[in-house]
This record gives C-alpha cells, sequence and structure tokens, in this order.
C-alpha cells in the first residue's frame, strides 16, 4: 500500500503540493487527474523519491521513503517501474537494450536468460519484432511502449505513468489504455496514472483523485467522480467530453 | 544594485564549486564499482581517448612544428648561431615535454570531450533519461559520471605521452628540412638535456587535467535545466570553465613542480 500523508512541496515560494493526503491500496489503479501545472507530475515524482517533499510523508509498505538514504531508496525503486512522458528511452542504446538494462544491472541473469525476459516484454506490448532499432526510429506510441515494457522487466509492484496518453491519436491512446489495463490484470500491480485525459481516466481507474491548485479536492471511485456534485469536478469532466 | 550582482555571482561560484567537490567525493567512491564494470569504462576510454587521436595529432604536429620555427626565431640575436643548432632539440624537447602537449592537449579535451559529456549528460537530463535511470535504481553518478572520470584521468597522461611524440615528430621535420639542422644534432641535444622530471611533470599535469575536464563536464551536464537552449549553453560552461580550469591549475603546478 502507498500512504501520502500531508505532503506539501513548493518551488521558490510557490507552494505546488499542500497538505496531500492519499492512499493506494494494493492491487488497484489510482488515477490523478487535473489540469496541467497543478502537481500531478510533481507528485508522483514524489511517489518515487525523483523529488523530495518539503514536509509529509510517504509510506510504501509502511516505510516512509522521505527518510530514506539514497541506497534504501535505490532497494525501494526496485519494486517500482514508471512510464515517463516522453518515454524517456536511453538514445544512444537500442529497444532490447533499453528494456534489458535493469536486469543486466541488479541480477546474475544469463545473457540469454535477460533476452528471453525483453522478448517476452517486448511481445507483451506488442513489438516484438523492433528489437534492434533505437529509440530515433521509433514512433511516439511505440516508444510509450517499449518504455512501459522497460518499466515491467523488474515484475515491478507499482507501476507509474506520466501522462500515458499525451500526445497520442485515440487509437494509440485506446492501445495504451488496453496495454495498462492487461498489465493490471497480467502482473496484479498497484497503478499510479497522472493525466488529465479523462476518457482515460474513466477507462483504466478504480479510484480517481482530482488536484486543483496543489491540493486534492476529490478522491473516490469512478462512479462517485461520474456523480459528483462538486462544481469543479463537473466541469471538468463536461469540458473534457464536450458538453453534454 | 551591483552590489547584488557580484554578491550573487559570487555565491553562484561558490554553489558550483560546492556541487564539484560533492561530485568529486561520490566519483571516488563510485570507483570501487568500476572494477566490476570495465565494459563501462574502456567504451568511454575509447571515446575520450582513441577517438581523440586525429585531433591530438593535428594540434601536435604543427605545435611541435612551429615551437622549433619559433625557437630559432627566439634564439636569434640572443646566442651565437652555432649554438641555436646546438640547443634547439632541447629547447624544443622541455617546451613540449613540460607545457605545450599538456596544455594544449588538456585544451583540446576540454573543447572536444569536456563539452561533449556536458551536451550528452545535459540532453539525458532535460529528456528525462537521468530520472529514467534512477527509477531503474540505478545511480547516474556510477553509471554516467564514473566511467566518464577513470576514463579522462586515465587517457589523458596517454594522449599527452602520444601528443609527445607527435609534436616531436612535427619539431623535427621542421628542424632538419627547413631549419637544416642533422637527426644527429637535433636529437643529440635532446638527449643531453633530457630530463624524466619533465615526462613526470607532464603526466601529472596531464592526469589532473584529465580528471578536472571530465568531473567539470559531468557536473555541468548533470545540472542543465531548460531543453535545448540549456544544453547549449551547458555545453559552451563546460568548455569555458575546463579551460579554464587547465590554465589555472597548470599555472599552479608550475609553482609546485618547478
Amino acid at each position: 500500500m502507498i500512504k501520502i500523508n500531508n505532503l506539501s512541496k513548493s518551488f521558490n515560494g510557490k507552494p505546488v503540493l499542500q497538505n496531500i493526503n492519499l492512499t493506494i491500496p494494493d492491487g488497484k489503479t489510482m488515477v490523478i487527474v487535473g489540469q496541467s501545472g497543478c502537481g500531478k507530475t510533481v507528485l508522483l515524482r514524489s511517489i518515487i523519491g525523483l523529488m523530495h517533499p518539503d514536509s509529509g510523508s510517504i509510506l510504501i509498505n509502511n516505510k516512509d521513503i522521505t527518510k530514506m538514504s539514497q541506497s534504501e531508496l535505490f532497494q525501494v525503486r526496485l519494486d517500482f517501474g514508471m512510464l515517463f512522458q516522453g518515454a524517456a528511452l536511453f538514445d544512444s542504446m537500442t529497444v532490447r537494450e533499453n528494456v534489458g538494462l535493469a536486469l543486466n544491472e541488479h541480477t546474475t541473469l544469463s545473457r540469454e536468460q535477460i533476452s528471453e525476459k525483453v522478448d517476452e516484454r517486448l511481445s507483451m506490448v506488442g513489438l516484438d519484432t523492433i528489437g534492434d532499432k533505437y529509440p530515433s526510429e521509433l514512433s511516439g506510441g511505440m516508444k510509450k511502449r517499449v518504455g512501459l515494457a522497460r518499466a515491467l522487466i523488474m515484475d515491478p509492484k507499482y507501476v507509474l505513468y506520466d501522462e500515458p496518453t499525451t500526445g497520442l491519436d485515440p487509437i494509440m491512446s485506446e492501445q495504451i489504455n488496453k496495454l495498462i489495463m492487461d498489465t493490471h490484470s497480467q502482473l496484479d500491480v498497484t497503478s499510479i496514472i497522472v493525466t488529465h485525459d479523462m476518457h482515460s481516466a474513466f477507462t483504466v481507474g478504480d479510484i480517481i483523485a482530482m488536484i486543483v491548485d496543489g491540493r486534492v479536492i476529490f478522491c473516490g471511485t469512478v462512479d462517485e467522480f461520474q456523480s459528483s456534485d462538486h462544481e469543479y469536478v463537473k466541469r471538468f469532466a463536461v469540458l473534457q467530453f464536450g458538453a453534454s | 544594485m551591483i552590489n547584488h550582482w557580484i554578491g550573487k555571482k559570487i555565491l553562484t561560484f561558490f554553489m558550483e564549486v560546492g556541487r564539484l567537490w560533492r561530485l568529486f567525493i561520490l566519483l571516488i567512491i563510485a570507483t570501487r564499482y568500476l572494477f566490476g564494470r570495465m565494459d563501462l569504462v574502456l567504451k568511454q576510454m575509447r571515446v575520450i581517448g582513441v577517438n581523440s587521436l586525429p585531433l591530438i595529432s593535428v594540434v601536435s604536429i604543427f605545435t611541435g612544428a612551429v615551437t622549433a620555427w619559433q625557437a630559432v626565431y627566439q634564439f636569434n640575436g640572443v646566442m651565437p648561431e652555432g649554438m641555436t643548432i646546438d640547443f634547439l632539440g632541447a629547447a624544443v624537447n622541455a617546451a613540449i615535454l613540460i607545457e605545450l602537449s599538456p596544455v594544449l592537449a588538456g585544451i583540446v579535451i576540454a573543447g572536444r570531450v569536456g563539452a561533449s559529456i556536458a551536451a550528452e549528460l545535459g540532453t539525458m537530463k532535460v529528456t528525462e533519461q537521468i530520472d529514467a535511470l534512477e527509477t531503474l535504481a540505478i545511480d547516474p553518478i556510477r553509471y554516467l559520471a564514473g566511467p566518464r572520470f577513470v576514463a579522462g584521468w586515465t587517457m589523458m597522461p596517454v594522449l599527452v605521452i602520444y601528443s609527445n611524440i607527435i609534436a616531436h615528430l612535427g619539431a623535427f621535420v621542421v628542424s632538419k628540412f627547413l631549419i637544416g639542422v642533422s637527426s644527429a644534432t637535433f636529437f643529440g641535444s635532446i638527449q643531453r638535456y633530457f630530463s624524466v622530471y619533465n615526462v613526470y611533470s607532464g603526466l601529472i599535469k596531464a592526469f589532473i587535467f584529465g580528471g578536472g575536464t571530465a568531473l567539470i563536464g559531468c557536473s555541468i551536464g548533470f545540472n542543465t535545466e531548460g531543453g535545448a537552449e540549456g544544453v547549449g549553453k551547458s555545453t559552451i560552461k563546460a568548455f569555458v570553465f575546463s579551460s579554464a580550469f587547465i590554465l589555472i591549475a597548470d599555472y599552479i603546478l608550475a609553482m609546485i613542480l618547478f
């Protein structure tokens, strides 16, 4: 379980996250929605320790990562996978090297075993024929799928997605949504997805949290979100799908 | 207003120095881990060392050539003509070993390697590749900076030895074919006044220049911000800082070594 308590973060005196309290139960998919610049990505990056909060705690299985040393944090990160908004593939490496890097660094698996696992993950994201290509030769959707294969290579317990469908066409967005759901069901992971794509949020989410100006203004199930009376929540959902 | 500006610049300078020291200490710790990852180090040794050979060759051969030519010009009127010829090899040898090869090779490496390390790591920083490494529980200092630092440290003395040889070759060709010094006179002069200490001092300089250039490139690369423009700024900054470091360190080392 991931438990976030009173988390606050500011940049140059400007508060970005203010007293965030969230609980993500094991095996669930939480979607964090909100306007661009509301602090969603800062929250996601704080959860994996890429940013250090000013105050508050982030408990991963009851261990506070905000108080951990660098080596303890690296140990916790072995349980995480993260898909970045721009995929963040290592452009000097082939797809196969990108996906297999963590196995190379953290396990004693043989080259053949690593290759087998990489093939398995690439096949899972539907890209089993592009292992020798470089990221610059791939489309945006392919990069995201390779990024997902890389995030899943260590069989993580938690998978974080930063804007997984942003910048993709509707067909590719649908494929990514399906991949997120398949990953969830096949690997039994806990997922946190940051997005402002409400269609994606309703498709893949179990719980939706909405952040406005660094504060959580709503947290509940998809049904609760859709039937919410909160003015901002209603407006956000309606504007996303067009007035209806 | 001016006081504020000066204060800000001084603060920035000390922050940069602090970052460099912190990274230096972390890199020293990281070298222990690199004994098991010679593949990463060898790759960087090829990039920093082998791939710099063509540029070092061009710079060194002309440095040697112009040193011989200028030496004759500067000795004229100061020394009798015969003595100029007798001392040419020794003068060129000392200048190349102590100063020219380490400093010029250092500046070349600052431009070619220091700037490229900053650009490469800076691009990785702004495209979240360094964050991605961290999420994979891979320490970027160990994985990215460590091999570059060790390669810079170890390859620079090798490049300076190579530069010494090529620069002597350039000086010899000019001395023999344009100035008219015989091979026996040129090499005899070098042999008579040769000092191993000159070689060592040049290599000590190279060792420090190489490590410093890689360290500066890594530190600036890791702290890059602001997209493509930020990468451009970091590239220039790495070259300027590395070059300044080499020239200042050269002066300090000259005071210590001679």
